[in-house]
């Protein structure tokens, strides 16, 4: 699992990267009670605003880490938002893109260099 | 804001001490949460929530003219109000436009107390003490902490400490000697609960706040649940829902004008505002539920069924209370029947949207029965 400085985290299966937003920022945000997904088929660029994550208080973009097609968004999400919360780095994930390229995934952290950056914030 | 160097309430270590996520709000570092904004929602609405509130503006205006100097300002009849008996009412401009709500209040006999907005009470202050006039006194109460206590389990927790707060009804004010110091206490809140502000020296904040939240049934509540309580509740904010622009009328607050005020026209804005009444007003406050997608919130745009923009919405997001989601917005008058179909515009996209009555959670205030 690689993460990126705004918080999302991407995780390659092949060419398709699962994405999602860390612990830290699920926590950060408090309650989520809405998540809009991106549409199956649209294609993003790296650091494009591709979902939204609302809490009671605010609505935050989440932005894509990697270039590539949806090919999957998690549908769970609508019904059960809180699933960010209780589980951001698993079962909360957002969507799954296809990426042409995994050398896309070089520049993002590691867990450890993540949890490094995350402590000089 | 970001270099605004934020003031603190007496309460700051106690905040942090229970965990508190803090924010910058009306020039205070506030907790926005402890425990999480859902469960400190739902125990305010179950049990009791303790709030800080000492960011607001407490002060005494004094004098044998206090009342008459303070209704040039406001729309109300406070000559009206009985002795510990409190009213809201509005610091209206020439305009007509709301400066601020507050609550002003008689816990005695010697003039008024007021509660004002924390990010409006430097102006407010200022602005009275300039324009107050004959023996009138602008008397602001800097040394005193305000706490709130809310929901339906309140009564039960502050009247062990003094059996007479349970004999208050909403909107009585008093001064009662609690907690082993002299505090003004009102049946009076912002969430749409039972409840009680109780105002006392800064010096004895913290243990009265611990004191509180020693019994099981109180947690601390932030300023998040405060604001979604609030919205639940139907209660329009300063600065979001009203501001130096919309008058009482527009905000659908005209209760706060008062007969023999209407009769003599004399407060601020008097021309706009009772022309307002008489023909109605160009834009008025609706309460939405939104039926699909993504909550509204402020900013997000308004439009008719044909999808035509006519408004736009000043507060909203999910209600916790009712798994809604709501909204506080301006439209104009032909589009505020209960029932008429709208639309709210969120990140461009449109979703139905209901007029409803407010409030869009049945408020329990504590009226007493009538003998």
């Amino acid at each position: 699992m690689k993460f990126t400085t705004d918080h999302e985290w991407v995780s390659l299966d092949g060419d398709i990267a699962t994405v999602g937003i860390s612990a830290h920022a699920a926590e950060a945000l408090g309650d989520v009670v809405f998540v809009e997904t991106p549409q199956v088929g649209k294609t993003f660029a790296k650091g494009d605003s591709f979902a939204v994550v609302e809490s009671v208080k605010a609505a935050s973009d989440v932005y894509a880490p990697v270039s590539g097609e949806v090919v999957e968004a998690n549908e769970a999400l609508a019904d059960a938002p809180e699933t960010v919360n209780a589980s951001p780095e698993g079962e909360g994930w957002f969507a799954k893109i296809k990426i042409s390229d995994a050398s896309q995934l070089d520049g993002l952290m590691d867990k450890a260099a993540y949890d490094a950056f995350l402590a000089t914030l | 804001m970001s270099d605004e160097i934020l003031k603190t309430t007496p309460l700051n270590a106690a905040h942090r001490a229970l965990g508190a996520r803090m924010v910058g709000f009306g020039g205070y570092d506030m907790p926005v949460q402890y425990e999480g904004v859902l469960a400190e929602h739902k125990w305010t609405r179950e049990h009791a929530g303790l709030f800080d509130v000492s960011h607001m503006g407490q002060a005494k205006i004094t004098g044998k003219d206090a009342i008459e100097q303070f209704e040039r300002f406001v729309p109300g009849d406070y000559k009206i109000v009985k002795d510990h008996k409190q009213k809201y009412t509005h610091l209206l401009n020439d305009n007509g436009g709301i400066m601020d709500d507050l609550m002003a209040g008689k816990p005695d006999h010697d003039g008024l107390y007021v509660v004002v907005n924390a990010g409006n009470k430097d102006a407010d202050f200022a602005y009275l003490n300039a324009n107050l006039a004959g023996d009138a006194k602008l008397e602001i109460l800097e040394d005193r902490a305000l706490l709130a206590l809310q929901g339906p389990e309140a009564v039960a927790v502050l009247s062990a400490f003094e059996p007479a707060v349970a004999e208050m009804a909403f909107m009585d004010v008093n001064w009662l000697n609690i907690f082993g110091t002299n505090c003004i206490i009102s049946r009076s809140g912002y969430t749409g609960e039972d409840g009680f502000e109780i105002s006392m020296p800064n010096a004895d904040a913290e243990r009265i706040w611990n004191t509180i939240l020693g019994d099981e049934r109180v947690k601390p509540i932030g300023l998040g649940a405060r604001d979604s309580l609030r919205l639940e509740a139907g209660l329009p904010l300063h600065g979001h829902d009203m501001d130096a622009t919309t008058s009482p009328v527009e905000t659908d607050l005209a209760f706060t004008i008062s007969k023999s005020r209407k009769e003599a026209a004399d407060f601020p804005g008097a021309e706009r505002i009772l022309k307002e009444l008489a023909e109605g007003p160009s834009r008025k406050r609706v309460n939405l539920i939104v039926k699909e997608g993504a909550p509204a919130r402020e900013g997000a745009e308004i439009a008719d069924a044909d999808g035509n923009v006519i408004g736009v919405v000043t507060s909203g997001g999910p209600s916790p209370s009712t798994g809604n989601k709501i909204a506080i917005g301006f439209v104009p008058p032909a589009f505020t029947e209960i029932g008429t179909e709208l639309q709210v515009l969120v990140r461009g996209r449109p979703s139905a949207a209901t007029v409803v009555a407010s409030p869009f959670v049945p408020t329990r205030y504590y009226r007493k029965p009538k003998a």
